[in-house]
């Protein structure tokens, strides 16, 4: 049992791992402010909750374990409220999504 | 074990990567992102780090700073805001 419960933590934890690399590149890649505000929340949610998930895992029936809930649900309740303040913030100070996207010049307007 | 320190290591990558994003970001609005990514970036590596030094009470760092991030980020948010209405109404009276 506490082998299955290793492999899985091992799982998680490397997919968080690799969620958290997509989210830091795209956030650096992404051409325009918008895209890169969703490359890097849609991955920060979803790479915590994998990794917290895979400790949670580790930590079995202990305190820790209430503590990484909290952990959690606050991180799923904050990260998307803070995502949105920020783009809301960009849309009303005039920052315009990029309509123009070119799909097949890699996003560059033409 | 190692485990914890790949994810360790693509944290740190990833912080190093929200750094860059922030010096390079050419709106605020980029820098404000780059920030609330590295903010919780710091909340996963505190409770790896807790998890790989066997010392728990690490997670609770992690919590307080998850709510500290949050906070800071709105701050930061408002702040701009006010700043861009100032300005825009010091711009709109002469």
């Amino acid at each position: 049992m506490n082998q299955v419960l290793d492999v899985l933590s091992w799982v998680l934890l490397s997919c968080g791992g690799f969620f958290i690399l997509v989210g830091g590149i795209g956030a650096l890649r992404m051409p325009s402010f918008y895209t890169r505000m969703h490359a890097a929340s849609v991955t920060d949610t979803m790479a915590s909750f994998l990794v917290i998930g895979g400790l949670i895992l580790q930590a079995g029936w202990s305190l820790a374990t209430v503590k990484l809930v909290a952990i959690i649900l606050f991180l799923m309740l904050t990260s998307p409220t803070s995502s949105y303040a920020v783009a809301n913030a960009a849309l009303l100070s005039g920052m315009k999504p990029d309509t123009k996207f070119k799909a097949n010049k890699g996003g560059r307007e033409s | 074990m190692n485990m914890y320190t790949i994810v360790l290591i693509a944290i740190l990558v990833t912080m190093v990567l929200a750094v860059v994003r922030a010096l390079r970001g050419p709106s605020v609005y980029d820098r404000v992102l780059a920030v609330n990514m590295f903010g919780t970036k710091t909340v996963l590596f505190l409770s790896v780090v807790a998890f790989l030094s066997g010392r728990r009470d690490f997670l609770d760092l992690a919590l307080t700073y998850a709510l500290i991030n949050f906070v800071g980020v709105l701050a930061i948010l408002v702040f701009v805001q006010r700043r861009f209405s100032v300005a825009s109404s010091a711009k709109s009276e002469d």
